[in-house]
């Protein structure tokens, strides 16, 4: 695998698309800000194998942590409830820290 | 799509005009020498599952022998496995940071086989309790685990956990201080998660056996604490 | 556009926290599935886009395993390891063999 791009505690953002067809970046996280976690997995693309292709080479899973209070206006909750989610590289742009 | 034999619901009766009590043994028992005859109607999605395997089958693309096997293999599962991984990482710090590093080879060094997707284990302890969900369809460790719940694949549990967890855990009886923080793990690529839970106060000195069984399918979930009974 | 099955954040009643031992035909269904994975016949990503286009009316009305059994079977028809016909015959087939079992009791064990 080439070098990864992202790296634990940096900022980002997943991509505020919405496609039809199967994918694995749940709604409520899209356009919305967090930080990356760790590189959990590596694995092949499940866009491409739910419709009988490989998938190959296979994608970096980034766990990416959302504060409650980002993904919610309304959550009522402590500052620090998180949901933290596995998100596909493609989904994930890089912030500015402070972004 | 539609057709003649779509139910509309889980259970339809086919129009045999028959009950199983004129087999001569009492209702809801199954017949004891057709272990295939399930209680209740053969419904059009029984039919579709014979169908289906009766097809691969008689291609000989799976075998009998293999259905057999992969189905005891599907009932030697159960919270058991993952409860005798927490009391041993309990118990043995080193084994924790390996079953945290890698649930799946932790796992074989107690003869448990976790099957080949990976599995996670995220540690709870006294500023954080994690539980976990998939919001999208149903992701669970069940090669390792057994099967999942049902709420835990039904509608409420997968919407509402990952925006009001306190809410959701309330409803399963647990009550978490503003302290502590709930993360809410969201199973969204191919490998799964468990919770490891914290060791509760007033077991020290207890055995890997007693510490397991304080370990319940709902607490490796997070929807639950292991709790020293009170008795 | 939000797809059906992708529920995060949705508003829902409590949770219904009975449960239900898996019946027989549920653990065939998951042994299938398991089988025809571990074949590389099919994958869980298909599953589960099976899944999500059986449609929401499917997806509120099934059953967690008719979902999965449907998904199944529209997979392996998409990827002609089973034909459409031949598939109508064995569900034919398979009610006449329950409807003769549960008419006439066998005295040996099942194979």
């Amino acid at each position: 695998m080439t070098r990864p791009r992202f790296r634990p505690g940096q900022p980002v953002r997943v991509k505020a698309l919405f496609p039809p067809g199967h994918c694995r970046t749940p709604f409520y996280t899209r356009g919305k800000r967090g930080r990356i976690l760790d590189l959990v997995d590596v694995e092949p693309d499940p866009e491409e194998r739910a419709y009988g292709r490989p998938g190959l080479p296979p994608l970096p899973v980034w766990r990416v942590v959302f504060a409650q209070h980002e993904l919610w206006p309304d959550y009522r909750g402590p500052a620090r409830d998180q949901v933290v989610v596995g998100i596909f590289e493609p989904w994930l742009e890089p912030l500015e820290d402070g972004g | 799509m539609s057709h003649d034999h779509e139910p509309d619901h889980d259970h339809e009766h086919r129009g045999h005009g028959h009950d199983h009590e004129s087999h001569g043994h009492p209702p809801g028992q199954r017949h004891p020498f057709q272990p295939d005859l399930e209680d209740g109607p053969y419904t059009w999605h029984m039919a579709l599952t014979d169908a289906v395997a009766d097809l691969l089958l008689a291609k000989g693309l799976i075998t009998a022998d293999e259905l057999r096997r992969t189905l005891e293999d599907i009932d030697s599962k159960s919270p058991a496995l993952g409860a005798r991984l927490v009391a041993r990482a309990w118990l043995d710090p080193a084994f924790k940071e390996r079953l945290l590093a890698d649930v799946n080879a932790a796992a074989a060094e107690l003869g448990i086989d976790a099957g080949p997707i990976p599995i996670r284990a995220v540690e709870c302890g006294p500023g954080e309790h994690h539980v976990i969900v998939c919001t999208l369809c149903s992701c669970y460790p069940r090669l390792l685990l057994g099967a999942a719940p049902d709420w835990y694949k039904a509608r409420a549990y997968r919407s509402r956990v990952v925006r009001e967890p306190r809410a959701v855990l309330a409803e399963f009886g647990l009550e978490l201080e503003p302290e502590v923080a709930v993360i809410v793990h969201d199973s969204t690529a191919e490998l799964r998660f468990m919770v490891l839970p914290e060791r509760p106060a007033g077991t020290e000195g207890w055995d890997e056996e007693r510490l397991a069984a304080l370990v319940t399918r709902d607490c490796l979930i997070g929807v639950a604490r292991p709790r020293v009974p009170t008795t | 556009m939000r797809r059906h099955h992708d529920m995060g954040g949705l508003p829902a009643g409590p949770v219904e926290r009975s449960e239900h031992e898996h019946a027989p035909w549920e653990k065939k269904v998951d042994a299938i599935l398991r089988l025809l994975v571990a074949k590389k016949i099919m994958t869980l990503d298909e599953l589960r886009r099976g899944i999500e286009e059986l449609g929401p009316g499917a997806y509120d009305e099934l059953s967690y395993f008719e979902r999965w059994i449907r998904s199944i079977a529209n997979v392996l028809l998409e990827k002609g390891v089973i034909g459409v016909h031949e598939l109508g015959l064995a569900i034919e087939a398979a009610k006449e063999r329950r409807a003769a079992a549960e008419a006439c009791p066998k005295t040996v064990p099942a194979p």
